[in-house]
């Protein structure tokens, strides 16, 4: 672009520049278009969650969102994030060091199966997992019997949502670790470090920054489950009620300010979640061309 | 010992599960089970939600081309913040989204009442279903044309317009076929995405048997009678469904690697 604007005063340069480029009418044309279309669809939605939010004053506001049902719904929500998110992590590093690292039978078949549970409705995944743990479940009765819970319960919330956010951190490092290669663990290994030093010194810190962005759309995703929590969770106030499922029963109870109000604090999240992944993803894209040009 | 971790971890927490959907299906025989999934309502639910999944991913398929178009080819003010902000159906709760949605097309919200004095019922329609699984679909197409339409070489503009292509043509003959398989596996991916929503539709599609019912929301209604195998059956039928869509999307990607790796 700048190349082309310094000798745009040539009339051969401006002929080029016209023939890959529209003319101002599409451009304007086609950008009024997407941000018209962005506007409606994303913006108005933001806008609308935080001024119903405010819509009975910041007091209501205020009370909706530090009531005991609504601040149960916020821990319940934090510590189901704060097991999944570990848990995948850990599954993430092992699957994507696996795929990327070593060739083995059934590669491609696990790189699919990582994928699985972004096609499969959150739906399904409840009623699975019903079908194991629940009263009439594969289980049900063994676990009646030792007087473990798990549908309606917490473990249950915690088992859909590692299922939900399976697939995030996995797929962040799997590009990464198979562009990266295998030459510095190599070299670390002939150099006489143990396996787990390789995988903490050098392993680990270079993928460092696609990690932390699937943590982070890991935890957005986590805390924001709803459909596969919904079916297991049986949606008892203060016991097993996440934020999302909070929401629904104030929304269905006409409470839409209350409702909204424990929205914004989720849409908020939503906007850091987005803020962090822009400069995470600066950060990566930047280890990707540094592991490109090695 | 990485893999076999990784083995067991993936079936406990997802193969197990989806295998006791399938062994609770197979409890039904061959006519309860054709029963289940043929009946009326079923078949209404399969209507709109393909339908309804079809559509959205078809807005989503143009609308995500202008807007990978202009992120990439223009410049204009606020452009880093919207590019930021694609990904918005990606961090936003369904439930959040849903009640907003339904917030602003409900027939006394902001656009629609609009809509309702054109006589357009938005919300409780399947229009609404359609525009919520449009808002969740949305980043998919931008995302995967984006970074195809940035490595695209500008020389071969360059040569199409020396060679006295209009831009139209320079377009159609030579961008569109290359930015193609990665328009597809968006498309895929949204609508992939759309058929098993549930979050945002409950809240903006009234949930009317027949009307603007969803298979998600039917087999939650199966459930809640406590109606295992039934709601087993649909769930083998939505997740064969997704498990073609995710071989159609590999194939695709594969497709599109492939012609962008021997671009590059």
């Amino acid at each position: 672009m700048s190349r082309l604007q310094v000798s745009l005063s040539h009339p051969a340069a401006a002929t080029l520049r016209n023939a890959t480029t529209e003319p101002l009418w599409v451009r304007v044309l086609l950008t009024s278009i997407a941000l018209i279309f962005l506007a409606l669809f994303l913006v108005l939605p933001l806008i609308i969650v935080f001024s119903e939010a405010f819509a009975r004053g910041a007091e209501l506001y205020w009370a909706s969102i530090s009531e005991p049902a609504a601040l149960h719904a916020i821990k319940l929500t934090l510590i189901a994030a704060a097991i999944a998110v570990p848990c995948n992590v850990i599954f993430g590093l092992a699957a994507s060091w696996a795929i990327a690292k070593f060739q083995f039978k059934g590669r491609q078949l696990l790189i699919t199966l990582i994928d699985l549970p972004i096609a499969v409705s959150p739906v399904i995944v409840g009623l699975s997992l019903m079908l194991i743990f629940g009263a009439r479940g594969y289980l049900g009765e063994w676990l009646m019997d030792h007087d473990v819970r798990i549908m309606f319960a917490v473990p249950g919330i915690v088992l859909a949502t590692i299922f939900i956010t399976f697939p995030f951190v996995a797929r962040e490092l799997i590009p990464l670790m198979q562009e990266q290669g295998r030459e510095q663990e190599e070299a670390a290994l002939t150099l006489g470090a143990s396996g787990w030093q390789t995988f903490f010194r050098v392993t680990l810190p270079s993928v460092k920054w696609a990690l932390l962005y699937g943590v982070i759309l890991a935890n957005a995703r986590a805390m924001g489950e709803f459909g596969a929590v919904s079916v297991v969770s049986g949606k008892i106030r203060e016991q097993t009620n996440t934020m999302p499922l909070h929401i629904e029963i104030l929304y269905n109870e006409y409470q839409f300010a209350a409702a909204f109000a424990v929205s914004s604090l989720l849409a908020l999240l939503a906007l850091v979640t987005l803020l962090l992944k822009s400069l995470l993803e600066y950060k990566a894209a930047k280890d990707l061309a540094a592991a490109q040009s090695r | 010992m990485s893999l076999g971790f990784a083995t067991f971890y993936l079936s406990l927490i997802v193969l197990l599960p989806l295998a006791a959907l399938l062994g609770q299906t197979l409890t039904l025989s061959w006519g309860e089970f054709w029963k289940v999934i043929a009946s009326d309502r079923a078949i209404a639910s399969y209507q709109l939600t393909f339908g309804a999944s079809f559509i959205a991913a078809t807005v989503n398929l143009m609308f995500g081309l202008i807007v990978a178009w202009v992120l990439v080819r223009y410049h204009f003010f606020g452009k880093k913040v919207i590019d930021a902000l694609v990904d918005l159906p990606f961090a936003l709760p369904t439930a959040v989204a849903g009640i907003a949605l339904t917030a602003i097309y409900a027939p006394n919200g902001w656009v629609g009442q609009h809509l309702s004095a054109l006589g357009i019922k938005a919300a409780y329609s399947p229009l609404g279903v359609t525009l919520a699984l449009i808002f969740i679909g949305l980043p998919f197409v931008v995302r995967t044309v984006q970074p195809v339409l940035e490595d695209l070489e500008k020389e071969i503009e360059e040569a199409a317009a020396s060679l006295g292509a209009s831009r139209l043509q320079t377009f159609c003959r030579i961008l569109f076929p290359a930015l193609l398989p990665s328009l597809l596996t968006g498309f895929a991916l949204a609508f992939a995405r759309a058929v098993g929503e549930y979050g945002s539709v409950v809240f903006i599609s009234g949930n009317m048997p027949m009307k603007t019912e969803i298979t998600p929301l039917l087999i939650m209604t199966r459930l809640e009678q406590f109606d295992y195998a039934g709601a087993a059956a649909l769930g083998t039928v939505m997740l064969l469904i997704s498990f073609i869509l995710l071989l159609l999307i590999n194939l695709l990607q594969h497709w599109s690697n492939h012609r962008h790796g021997a671009k590059a």
